[in-house]
C-alpha cells in the first residue's frame, strides 16, 4: 500500500464573477485569479491524511496543462504532498482538454507509478463535468468510490460513505481504486509557512502526454459560450387556482 | 499590486529570492504562495468575526493557535527553534495579508514576531532562544514588550523603572504603560535602569515570565481601535528574576530597544497596509454597488479622485515597505526605510480609513459596515513603536547624515 495519485486542476477563483468572452468562444481567463479546485484541495486533504495515518508511503501530485498549472502543483505539495508531476498539455490541446482525455493521462500514470489510489475531486467548478474520476476507474478496469464523504483503509479493501441523492451508502472495494471526493469528506489544511519553505525542495517532474501514449484529440467542440439568461421578474398570484392557470397559460403543464 | 500580483501568477514566474529593487514588482513564489495562504486564512477565519472581536474586546485565542500552527506567530524564527524560518519580507507580507482581515489580530501578530521574538533571537543566548522562543512559536503563548512608563513614551531614554542586583536575583521596580498582549502574555521583554549615572546607557534589558510575583497589571485600557487585543500597565514591586534573565550585556538595553523598534516599525507599517487595503476595498466594492443620481458613484469624478488617492498612497507605502524589508534580509542599513515606511503607512491608513468611510456616506459611520472599525484601528498606527513625529526625527537624522559635509 504505498502510492497514491492526487489530480488537482487550476481553474478560476470560485470568488470571481465569471466574463463571457465577446467572440462567445468562452470565458475570459487573461489576468484572472485562478486557484486550485475546491474539489482537489479536498483530495490533496484526504491523500495527505492518509499518509500522516501511516496508510500510504508517498502522494503524487498531478496536473495537465501550461507552466502555470505548476502554482497548482506547488500548492498540493505545500500542502504535504512528496512530489509532483506536470503534464504539459498547451494552446488549443489544453482548450479542449477535457475528462476523456485526463482520464486517459491519469489511467496511464497510475500504472506507470503503480498507484494504490487515484484520488481527484469529484468535479472541477469550471466545467462540473463529474466525469474523469468514473472514466478513470474504467479505462483501468478498477473500482470506483465517488462522492467520498468518508474514506477507511481496511488492510487491502477501502470502506467508502458515499453521498447520494437518497441520503448515504456504505460501499467496500479492492484496491488499487479511484476515489472521487465530496465536499463533507474534510476540511482542507492551510498550506503552514514551514511547508511552503519545503515545497521549495520538493520535485515536479515534467513530461507531455505523448510520452505516456495518450492522444489529445477532443472528441467535443465547443459551439458557444453564453451568460445565462438575465432572470425575468416573477408574478404574484393570491391563490393556488390562479398559480394553475397561469402555469397552463404559458405552457408549463 | 493586486493586479501585478494576478499577472505575476498568471505567468507562472518562478523568481527565486533575488534582492533587487527589480524584484519589488514580482514576488517570489514562494513569497506569493505564504501570502495567498495567510490571504485565505484572513478572508475566511478573521475577517467574518473581526466585528465580533472588536465589539467584545475579544482576544482571539483560536485564532492565534491556529496561525501558530502555520508558522505566522514565528516567521523569522529559525526551524530549529519552531519558527517557519522565512525573511523579513515574508513577515511584513504575512502580517499585512492578516491585518486586513483584523487589525487586531495583525497587531498580536506583529507584537509577537517582531518585539518579542525580535530581541531574544537577535540579543539572546542560546538557552534563552529555547526557553523563551520556542514555547512563543505555537500561538499556544503570546510576549509582550515593555519600554514605555507613565512618564516617558518618545523620551524612551529617561527610563525610571530601575533594576537593583540583590545576590543571585534582579529585583525590578517600576510601572510601565500602554504594554499591548499583557493580560494575554505568557513573558516579557522588559526595560530597567541599571545604572542611574550612565543616562540611557545604563538601561537594560530583562525577560519576565507572566504571571511573576512582583508583576501585576493595570486596568485593561478602553480603546479607540484594536480592541481585541489588550493594553494595560505593568507595575512591577520588587519583582525578582534570576541574574539569567538579562538580555545582552548589562547598559545595552536602550540599543537592544531602538534596534528592536527600528524593525519593528516594518511590522507595523505591514498591520497599516493591510488596515489601508481593508477600507480600500470596502470603499471600491461599495462605490460599486451603491448607486445615486441614477448610477453607482463609482462612476462619480469625486469618489474616483479618493479612490486613486487611497490606492497610490497605500501602493507607495507598500513598496516603502517591502524595500525597508529586503534591505533588512540584504543585512544592509534600513533605519530610515523602515521610517519611511511606517510613517506613510500609517498615515496612508489614517487617509483610507477617512475616506473609506466619505465614500460609505451614512454608512461608513454604523457598525453594519467595517470602515468604522478600519477608521479607529489604523489611528494607533501613527501612534505606537515610535509616533509619526519621531519617524520624521529618524527620518531627518539619517538623511542629514547622508549630507554632511
Amino acid at each position: 500500500m504505498s502510492r497514491v495519485l492526487v489530480g488537482v486542476k487550476r481553474v478560476i477563483d470560485y470568488a470571481v464573477k465569471i466574463r463571457v468572452k465577446p467572440d462567445h468562444s468562452g470565458v475570459v481567463t487573461d489576468g484572472v485569479k485562478h486557484s486550485m479546485n475546491p474539489f482537489c484541495e479536498i483530495a490533496v486533504e484526504e491523500a495527505v491524511k492518509l499518509k500522516e495515518k501511516k496508510f500510504i508511503k508517498e502522494v503524487v501530485a498531478v496536473s495537465c496543462g501550461p507552466t502555470q498549472v505548476t502554482e497548482t502543483i506547488r500548492t498540493a505539495l505545500a500542502m504535504g504532498c512528496d512530489r509532483g508531476i506536470h503534464v504539459e498539455v498547451s494552446g488549443k490541446d489544453y482548450e479542449a482538454m477535457g475528462p476523456l482525455q485526463i482520464s486517459k493521462i491519469f489511467a496511464a500514470l497510475a500504472k506507470k507509478e503503480e498507484a494504490s489510489l487515484v484520488i481527484l475531486g469529484k468535479q472541477a467548478i469550471d466545467d462540473d463535468c463529474n466525469q474523469t474520476g468514473q472514466m478513470t476507474a474504467a479505462l483501468l478496469d478498477w473500482p470506483q468510490g465517488t462522492f467520498a464523504s468518508e474514506v477507511t483503509i481496511d488492510g487491502e479493501k477501502v470502506k467508502v460513505v458515499r453521498e447520494i441523492d437518497g441520503g448515504l451508502e456504505t460501499i467496500k472495494i479492492s484496491m488499487p481504486a479511484v476515489l472521487t471526493a465530496d465536499l463533507r469528506l474534510n476540511t482542507p489544511r492551510y498550506a503552514t509557512l514551514p511547508n511552503i519553505m519545503k515545497a521549495k525542495k520538493k520535485k515536479i517532474a515534467t513530461m507531455k502526454p505523448a510520452d505516456l501514449g495518450v492522444d489529445m484529440v477532443s472528441r467535443v467542440e465547443v459551439l458557444r459560450v453564453d451568460e445565462p439568461p438575465t432572470r425575468l421578474a416573477g408574478v404574484k398570484v393570491e391563490t393556488v387556482d390562479d398559480l394553475v392557470a397561469k402555469l397552463k397559460a404559458n405552457g408549463t403543464i | 499590486m493586486a493586479a501585478l500580483f494576478k499577472a505575476g501568477k498568471a505567468l507562472g514566474l518562478c523568481v527565486s529570492g533575488c534582492r533587487s529593487l527589480s524584484s519589488l514588482a514580482e514576488l517570489p513564489e514562494m513569497h506569493q504562495m505564504m501570502r495567498q495562504t495567510c490571504r485565505d486564512y484572513a478572508d475566511r477565519e478573521l475577517g467574518p468575526i473581526a466585528g465580533k472581536l472588536d465589539k467584545e474586546h475579544l482576544f482571539p485565542v483560536q485564532q492565534v493557535r491556529e496561525l501558530g500552527a502555520m508558522g505566522v506567530m514565528a516567521v523569522e524564527v529559525p526551524e530549529e527553534l519552531g519558527g517557519a524560518g522565512m525573511d523579513y519580507l515574508a513577515y511584513s507580507l504575512a502580517v499585512e495579508e492578516i491585518s486586513r482581515g483584523c487589525g487586531s489580530t495583525g497587531c498580536v501578530v506583529s507584537v509577537n514576531n517582531s518585539l518579542y521574538i525580535g530581541p531574544i533571537l537577535k540579543f539572546g543566548t542560546q538557552k534563552q532562544k529555547e526557553q523563551w522562543i520556542t514555547p512563543f512559536t505555537t500561538g499556544e503563548k503570546v510576549g509582550c514588550f515593555a519600554l514605555s512608563e507613565p512618564g516617558n513614551g518618545s523620551d524612551a531614554g529617561a527610563a525610571s523603572t530601575l533594576a537593583r542586583q540583590e545576590g543571585e536575583e534582579w529585583v525590578l521596580n517600576g510601572t510601565k504603560a500602554w504594554i499591548t498582549n499583557s493580560w494575554d502574555a505568557s513573558a516579557t521583554v522588559i526595560f530597567a535602569t541599571t545604572d542611574k549615572s550612565l543616562k540611557h546607557k545604563g538601561i537594560s534589558a530583562f525577560l519576565v515570565p507572566m504571571p511573576h510575583p512582583g508583576l501585576s497589571l493595570g486596568k485593561k485600557e478602553d480603546k479607540l481601535g484594536i480592541r481585541a487585543t489588550s493594553t494595560a500597565n505593568l507595575i512591577l514591586e520588587d519583582c525578582r528574576i534570576p541574574l539569567g534573565n538579562m538580555l545582552g550585556p548589562r547598559g545595552s538595553g536602550f540599543k537592544i530597544a531602538m534596534q528592536t523598534l527600528d524593525s519593528g516599525r516594518i511590522g507595523i507599517a505591514s498591520q497599516a497596509l493591510g488596515i489601508a487595503q481593508a477600507a480600500l476595498d470596502c470603499a471600491a466594492d461599495y462605490a460599486h454597488k451603491r448607486t445615486a443620481f441614477g448610477a453607482p458613484i463609482g462612476k462619480l469624478q469625486a469618489v474616483q479622485f479618493k479612490l486613486a488617492d487611497m490606492a497610490v498612497a497605500v501602493e507607495s507605502a507598500r513598496l516603502l515597505t517591502w524595500k525597508a524589508a529586503m534591505l533588512k534580509d540584504a543585512k544592509k542599513p534600513f533605519t530610515k526605510e523602515a521610517a519611511m515606511a511606517k510613517l506613510a503607512a500609517s498615515e496612508a491608513a489614517t487617509f483610507c480609513g477617512h475616506q473609506s468611510i466619505q465614500v460609505l456616506g451614512g454608512m461608513g459611520y454604523v457598525t453594519d459596515m467595517p470602515a468604522e472599525r478600519h477608521y479607529r484601528d489604523a489611528r494607533i498606527t501613527e501612534i505606537y513603536e515610535g509616533t509619526s513625529e519621531i519617524q520624521r526625527l529618524v527620518i531627518a537624522g539619517q538623511l542629514l547624515k547622508e549630507y554632511a559635509p
